[in-house]
Formats: C-alpha cells, structure tokens, sequence
C-alpha cells in the first residue's frame, strides 16, 4: 500500500465520541485476531484443529461486526482503513508463528477476552448486551488454548521447548490490555491481577515457567491502541484488504 | 409477557416453522431463536430474532427464509430485526427440539438451569447411535461453532455434540 495516511482520526466518516472509540478498540481486536486465526485455514496441524481455530475466528468476527457496526459501515472500516487507523493491541496482530505461538496467543487474549466481557456484562454499558453473549463463547476459547498450553507444555521436551518461547516472546504485549480505554468503564487493576492469577495458574500447571520480562513500561511493547503497529501488521492488511481494494464494491 | 393478537398468533407459527437452515430438522421456535412477531401496520410485520452465536452465519439465511414464508403467506412488508439480549442459551432449545436432534444423531445440549443457581451437575453425554454414556471429547469445535465432536467408546462412532451455551 504506497497511499500515505495522513488521518489523525480513526477512517472515513468515524465519530470519535468514547463509546465509539471503545467499539473501534474491542472490535479491532476481534477483526485482527480473526483474520490471524482464519491463516491456519487449510495448513493446522490437524483437522480437528483446522475447524476449531476456524470457529473461534467466527466467534471473533461475529463481535467485530457488530463492535464495527457502532462505528460506521463495517466493511469500509475493515477493508479501507490504514494501518495507523486500527485500535487493536498489539497482541492480536502478532503473526501466528508456530501452533505453540498461536497458543500462546490465544492464551494470553482469551483470558483478557473473558475478564473483559465479565466485567462489561455485569455493567449496563452499551456494551451489555454483546458481552453477555460472548462471554459465553469466549469462555470454549479459553478452555482451548488453556488445554493445548497443558497438552504441549507438559508434553515432549520440544513441545514444552516451543511452547515457553511462544510464550515468552507474547509476554511484553499483554500489558497493553489493560491500559484504559476512553468509554470503558472498567476497573483494570482488578482486571489485570486476575489474568496474572489465571495464566500463572495454567502456565505453572503445565511445567512452564511464568515469563518475567517486562510487561509495560519503557522496555515493553504495546501502542496500537494509539494506532502504531508491529512491522507485521502492514503486510496482514495488504493481504486482508487486497481484494476489496482491487475490486470496489464487488459482492457475491 | 405482552398479548398477542389472533393475527400475530398465526404469523408467529408460519415464523416459528420455518426450518433451521444448517440443522433442517429443527424449527426457529423449537431452537428458541424466535423473539417476538409484531404486526405494526396494516400489512406489516416485525419479526425479532436472536442469534445462537455472535458469529452465527446462519442467522442471515433464517431472516431471508422467515420474510419469504411471510410474504408468501400475504404479508407484503416483513422486517427481521436481530437482538442480542437476552443472550440466546441451549436452554432456550424446547423438549421436541431436544428429541429431533438426538433422532439426527446429534447429542443434544444438557440442562443448564439458570445462571447463578446451584452448580450444576456434570451429566454424561450419551451417544446418539448405541445409546452408551461411555463417550469422550475429541475436539471442542466441531461442524459448526454450536457442537462439539466426541466418539462413543462403545460402538467407536464419532458424533456431534450440541454444546451447553
């Protein structure tokens, strides 16, 4: 993509009131790691694996959509956008790397995801009604990655091996999810003491060792909610807006 | 509850049969998607539909199917409008839907009971073949988001499970 963005504001025709800003920043987060998650389509290591990770990235997209929808037309702000206009963390872009990696992902987002959607749906937000929902489905996407992080961590000795890098190399941007986000109301120092609570529990239970590297401040990741990505990110979109852009208002 | 009219009664059973797209053998009212059915003018009707899950495609092909069955009953203006509260459970899947779906061979989903009640307790699933409680868990996605697939350990078959939401 050579087309410079010079946008301050979040894409076309996009109201930057909180809860808006909100929505852009959940359902990014969903559309991002949709689109990662749907990689795995035709190349999981099995078939069971293929459609589980399939379902998962439906579950997501079906939150981005109607996150997106708050916003404006969700297509326009899927497929038209520029990198420097998403709101996800960092986390959710990452690339999928080996199925330890994506595990780890998965691991460290689905205990955010399930915490976050708890506490928004015990609010009565705007956000209530879909949290209520998805905390339900998030809920199988945790029991996932928190059975494969066993299954791997306590499995061979190259599994464990990969499984303690993924989860390492994941580590500096998980700080990022509980920075706060204009529109959400949530307590976050609750928030973050129990994904450390939770992840300490699985990754110990699984004979993995709980990354100490830093997790916010100077040394960490983590700004996408201001709109900077990894190097990675550009190249997803180009992949994922390729089509769109090329053929404008294509249906099926 | 609010009143129906004689009218929304009869529009609701035409909705309410209209068959679910990716399980046929269900109905809209027996998988407890069905929110309401609205007369709002003379030839109009509002429909309210609840997805099963957030991500659901179906949900799309059920709002084309319900206007379909509805104009071709004479309403001229239907509208299908999806809410998502209160969030759709398995519980919401009536007794007849349950027994349709373990005829399929799909195991149907375990009662629930109402959140924050006392902790429920952790039936067996059993297969939908040979009837056996001896079953295990294969993969928590299966087919579609809504079922999971296990095996029977008796008679080896795999099946689906239409997982508790």
């Amino acid at each position: 993509m050579s087309t410079p963005d010079t946008r301050e504001t979040a894409g076309p025709g996009v109201e930057t009131s909180a809860i808006t800003a909100a929505a852009l920043a959940l359902g990014d987060d969903a559309l991002v790691l949709s689109h990662r998650l749907g990689e795995w389509a035709g190349s999981a290591p099995v078939l069971e694996e293929e459609v589980a990770l399939a379902n998962i990235a439906l579950d997501l997209l079906g939150q981005a959509r109607i996150l997106l929808s708050l916003v404006g037309d969700e297509d326009e702000l899927a497929y038209l956008r520029e990198e420097r206009s998403f709101r996800n963390a960092q986390l959710v872009e990452q690339p999928n790397g080996d199925f330890a990696h994506t595990i780890a992902r998965q691991l460290y987002f689905s205990t955010y995801q399930h915490l976050l959607y708890g506490q928004l749906a015990a609010g009565d937000g705007p956000f209530a009604g879909l949290a209520a929902k998805a905390v339900k489905e998030v809920a199988y996407h945790q029991d996932h990655a928190e059975h494969w992080t066993l299954r791997l961590g306590d499995g061979t000795p190259e599994s464990h091996d990969r499984m303690q890098r993924a989860c390492d190399t994941l580590w500096r941007y998980t700080g990022e999810l509980f920075q706060p986000v204009d529109g959400l109301d949530l307590d976050h120092t609750a928030m973050e003491s129990a994904w450390l609570d939770s992840v300490t529990a699985v990754l110990t239970k699984a004979t993995l060792t709980v990354p100490t590297g830093p997790r916010t401040g100077a040394w960490a990741a983590g700004a996408g909610r201001q709109g900077l990505h990894t190097e990675s990110f550009g190249r997803m979109l180009a992949e994922m807006q390729h089509l769109h852009r090329s053929h404008p208002g294509a249906t099926w | 509850m609010v009143t129906m009219t004689a009218l929304e009664e009869e529009l609701s059973r035409i909705a309410g049969a209209v068959p679910d797209p990716e399980l046929p053998v269900l109905t809209l009212e027996e998988l407890g998607v069905m929110r309401g059915v609205h007369v709002t003018g003379p030839g109009r009707v509002e429909v309210t539909l609840t997805p099963t899950y957030t991500g659901c495609p179906a949900i799309e092909a059920m709002s084309s199917d319900i206007e379909h069955a509805l104009h071709e009953h004479g309403v001229p203006d239907v509208s299908v409008v999806t809410v998502l509260a209160p969030a759709w459970s398995t519980d919401d899947i009536s007794e007849e839907g349950r027994r349709k779906l373990a005829e399929f061979g799909i195991a149907p989903p375990r009662p629930q009971g109402p959140a924050g009640g006392p902790v429920p307790l952790t039936l067996a699933i059993r297969c939908p073949h040979c009837g056996s409680t001896d079953t295990e868990l294969l993969s928590r996605f299966s087919s579609t988001a809504c079922k999971a697939l296990r095996r029977c350990t008796a008679c080896r078959e795999p099946f689906d499970h239409f997982k508790e939401l």
